[in-house]
């Protein structure tokens, strides 16, 4: 294993962790909720139980974001290099499997961690290692 | 309205968050590549949110009562059980695949990306039918206990 120092980028990455992890803060101590986007997302889908509103303002913001960081921080355009099928295939599993898992790397690697949980830390552990596993048949097996 | 405003400043520091990061990108979630050349942000990401958010959540074992009024709602499950297990093991296999989770997903539709518009919407289908795959299990759990 060799270190991508050309790509790797500890102090943005940092901050930017910061910045995620104050969102979190704010979401709990304010309004007493989560910062889980795949809670937030799929509870706005279901919107039955009286919390769509606040979900859905959430995500405009989240949406929002790029238009501001692009005139802040002069952020390049997202690159996939997926193909669409994959990119169909790959965000069923996404939402299928973070609600079922009741979270995704907000709910569980952040929240649930910071907030010590036993089911987060069996569910990031099982999640990262699944993705790292995917990405390495990915590129070394298949690819 | 004001737990609706609160809503959009999260999620507007919490993209920006995602995009000053990386995480926002594909490919540098696909560069924590620990067989090859290995890009170890996506550690330094989560390092730091976690920093930030512990102290917060540690202060919810004191107070129960949200800002905004209303209680702080935290999850009440406890148990490691076959939902969780699974759900991480499909989730953590189509993250891979395409370097997306849900969040960046999202983000990504604000940079008005095709290929994020079609992850997003399938993202959502898989949503509406993890809902309903667990309305259908919960059902057949009660129609069992009834019998």
């Amino acid at each position: 294993m060799t270190i991508d120092w050309t790509h790797f980028t500890p102090f943005s990455a940092l901050v930017g962790g910061a910045m995620i992890g104050a969102a979190a803060a704010l979401l709990i101590l304010g309004a007493g909720r989560i910062l889980g986007a795949a809670g937030i997302v799929g509870g706005a889908l279901d919107g039955r139980d009286g919390e769509a509103a606040w979900r859905w303002s959430l995500i405009a913001g989240l949406a929002a974001a790029p238009s501001l960081a692009y005139g802040l921080l002069g952020a390049a355009a997202p690159v996939f290099t997926a193909n669409w099928p994959v990119l169909v295939v790959s965000g069923l599993l996404v939402g299928f499997g973070a609600r079922l898992g009741s979270g995704c790397t907000s709910g569980h690697g952040v929240c649930g961690l910071a907030r010590l949980s036993p089911r987060s830390f069996v569910a990031t552990g099982i999640f990262m290692a699944t993705a790292f596993v995917t990405v390495f048949v990915a590129r070394h097996v298949v690819g | 309205m004001k737990r609706n405003v609160l809503a959009l400043a999260v999620g507007l520091i919490f993209g920006l968050g995602l995009c000053l990061s990386g995480m926002y990108q594909p490919s540098k979630v696909l560069g924590f590549d620990l067989g090859g050349r290995w890009d170890p942000s996506l550690a330094f990401v989560m390092g730091g949110a976690i920093a930030v958010a512990a102290p917060a959540f540690a202060l919810t074992r004191r107070r129960r009562a949200a800002w905004l009024g209303g209680e702080i709602d935290l999850p009440k499950a406890i148990a490691i059980d076959a939902p969780l297990v699974l759900g991480a093991l499909i989730f953590g296999v189509g993250w891979g695949l395409a370097g997306v989770c849900p969040a960046p997903g999202v983000v990504d539709v604000g940079f008005f990306s095709p290929s994020a518009m079609i992850f997003v919407a399938a993202m959502a289908i898989g949503m509406l039918a993890s809902r309903l795959a667990d309305l259908r299990l919960r059902s057949a759990r009660i129609a069992t206990q009834d019998a």
